[in-house]
């Protein structure tokens, strides 16, 4: 996060002050501000796809599927198909514009599903501990051992193809333990930390310590688990559609590819054909990964903190203006010491 | 001890859910076996398709409760019948003969990748900011980049335009399978390619999570203790943060340990790889049921184990999941 920031961050000085002051300022305005670069560029491709997903089918230049009688070949690039076209004449410029809709609806759909599912199942197996535990452990484990991929194809072959939000149900219904059993497992430590103890001592309620105490410092984690969960979603829906378990008739990247696959586009050489819908679906997982950059930060105060201790490829500096030496060599054990790396004031 | 008790007892009710839902996927799923069976030889008479009826028990009369007892009863037995497909081989036979593939292949891309992408993400968290915290995106792309997708264009590069690696299945045509140096030799060959695009687009995943772990812990105050106490950078950045950070790659390792058996579907459909995700997939394409649900068995149970194991990496290495109430 640090380095990548730097270029709209005045290098701070060494000094203490300065540096405490720029954390304040980092707490107190312009979060959106302080974003790093990457996670800014990966708002920035997100809200493109989300942009063509909303306008796509209405700027595409042709049908996507209107052919050209009598086309027997994929042609190159031109002024009239910017991407060329696919061996029956379709353009594939318009199929791309119109089939990001589907994908992007299908993986936010899921994502919201299975990482609302994850967080309810998560939090509540962690946080209350004993038999809930136990019964919704029993529930995600029972949920994971099923193969997905091949159990997907296996349902999605026999339902009716009728649009995003079936799709979206079954691939949350498979996806949400995933999340849950990192949520659980982190529930479960933050739950034993001293603030939740001492939250629990001052009185505060339950609800409470849920939503204030615990969940916020899970929101790396939930953010993560979301943005894997609609990667999961546009992954394998892509896979799906080229295994030929989806409504090929309608267009999404899934279907290009498998379109593509069918027209032998890889042995034609006709890159024009299956880079975009690939590369696209790589853009768009790539921008919610580098969106999850920024949300990380965002939910650990810490990290912004020691921020200014961490640049270049210095190995140690911390944020403490005290410096800390480099051990002259061979008097680096201090296992005399070692009780001391747990034992807190 | 006590720990380990409950634990076990709760897998096998995991494992009873498991064996029943795959009890009851092709009782909700529309055909059957035999069905299928006919489509393949449409001339049977009606006496061998009441003995295929018996064999693969489709459209047995008795109710779903004795059918149940009787597919426990084959289960304890390891008798999981007959492949549709693969007439008259054992459902166990064709296990048996794909496993060892997928095992293999995928358990050591898995490894690998799981090694390099931690390494990766211990030092790209150590070093923020540093060449390789930079190259982060490069990675998630590749991470986000549909596998056949990767796969398809690998085989274009490596395989079709410079020749270096064959196209796919498993071993050269020509060879018997067996424990001899050509044959072997030929195996590792034809599995470089499948398990470099399956390490090139998982190690992503390792080094993203180790990496944003990492970071948490490398501000906590212990690890500022061991700067301070002037350890090494390396003592610190491995033996301090990267061993308190590690715990949730570990988890999802053994976790995706159990996953090396399903997870490999496309790699195996796009390299025609002799294993069993292109069993499976044929199994599912042609309604084989008794190797299907086989294969699922096999599938479940493994990821059973991997979660068993899961947990007891957990438990062993972070204390604070053994607290009063947890267990």
């Amino acid at each position: 996060m640090s380095a990548l920031a730097a270029p709209a961050d005045p290098v701070p000085g060494p000094g203490g002050a300065e540096q405490a002051a720029e954390a304040v300022v980092g707490k107190r305005g312009g979060a959106l501000r302080r974003l790093p670069g990457k996670a800014k560029a990966g708002g920035v491709i997100l809200g493109v796809f989300i942009f063509v997903a909303i306008i796509g089918s209405a700027i595409a230049p042709y049908d996507p599927s209107a052919t050209i009688p009598g086309q027997a070949l994929p042609t190159a690039p031109s002024a009239a198909h910017l991407l060329g076209t696919t061996s029956t004449g379709q353009d594939v410029l318009s199929q791309l514009l119109v089939g990001t809709r589907s994908t992007v609806v299908l993986g936010l759909l899921t994502g919201v599903i299975a990482t609302a599912l994850s967080v309810l199942i998560g939090m509540s197996a962690g946080f209350m501990g004993g038999l809930p535990d136990e019964g919704l452990s029993l529930l995600a484990n029972v949920f994971l051992v099923l193969p997905a991929l091949p159990l997907l194809v296996v349902i999605l072959g026999y339902l009716p193809h009728s649009g995003e939000l079936p799709t979206a149900i079954v691939l949350s219904a498979l996806g949400w333990p995933w999340g849950a059993r990192v949520i659980r497992a982190q529930t479960l430590s933050l739950r034993g930390r001293d603030y939740v103890a001492a939250a629990r001592e001052s009185g505060e309620r339950t609800w409470r310590i849920i939503f204030f105490e615990i969940l916020p410092n899970e929101i790396g984690l939930i953010a993560a688990s979301f943005v894997g969960t609609v990667l999961y979603a546009i992954l394998t829906s892509v896979a799906l559609a080229f295994l030929g378990v989806s409504n090929l008739s309608s267009w999404s990247y899934g279907t290009m590819l498998y379109w593509a696959q069918n027209g032998n586009a890889v042995q034609l050489h006709a890159w024009w054909w299956y880079a975009p819908p690939g590369v696209c679906a790589a853009l768009l997982g790539m921008s919610l990964v580098l969106l999850n950059f920024g949300l990380d930060e965002l939910g650990n105060p810490r990290l912004r903190s020691i921020r200014p201790g961490r640049r270049g490829r210095r190995s140690w500096r911390p944020a403490d203006p005290t410096p800390v030496q480099e051990p002259p060599s061979g008097a680096a054990d201090h296992s005399g010491l070692r009780g001391a790396e747990s034992g807190r004031p | 001890m006590w720990f380990i008790a409950r634990r076990l007892a709760f897998y096998a009710v995991a494992a009873w859910a498991a064996i029943t839902v795959n009890f009851a996927i092709p009782r909700i799923l529309p055909g059957n076996a035999v069905d299928s069976m006919l489509a393949k030889f449409p001339q049977l008479d009606a006496s061998s398709l009441h003995a295929l009826e018996a064999e693969f028990g489709a459209h047995v009369h008795g109710s779903i409760f004795s059918q149940y007892f009787t597919y426990l009863g084959n289960l304890a037995h390891g008798n999981l019948g007959l492949s549709v497909t693969l007439y008259p081989s054992k459902v166990t036979t064709v296990l048996a003969q794909t496993l060892p593939w997928t095992v293999i292949l995928v358990g050591t891309a898995t490894i690998i990748s799981f090694v390099l992408g931690t390494l990766l993400g211990i030092v790209t968290a150590w070093r923020r900011g540093g060449w390789l915290d930079r190259m982060l995106p490069a990675f998630t792309f590749l991470q986000a980049t549909p596998y056949f997708f990767l796969a398809l264009i690998a085989i274009e590069l490596f395989a079709v335009n410079w020749g270096l690696f064959p196209f796919g299945q498993g071993y050269s045509l020509g060879l018997a399978p067996g424990w001899n140096w050509s044959f072997i030799s030929s195996a590792i060959y034809h599995s470089i390619l499948p398990a470099f695009t399956i390490v090139i687009t998982s190690m992503a995943g390792w080094m993203l999570q180790m990496r944003n772990m990492m970071i948490t812990t490398v501000a906590e105050d212990y690890v500022l203790v061991a700067q301070a106490k002037g350890l090494s950078p390396r003592r610190v950045m491995f033996t301090y943060a990267a061993r308190n950070a590690i715990l949730p790659n570990l988890a999802g390792f053994a976790l995706s340990l159990g996953f090396v058996v399903a997870g490999a579907l496309v790699m195996e459909i796009v390299f025609s790889y002799p294993g069993i995700g292109l069993t499976l997939y044929n199994a599912v394409t042609s309604a084989d049921y008794p190797l299907l649900q086989g294969i699922f068995l096999v599938i479940s149970l493994t990821v059973l184990l991997a979660c068993l194991l899961a947990d007891i990496v957990y438990f062993i290495a972070d204390p604070r999941t053994r607290t009063r109430a947890a267990y």
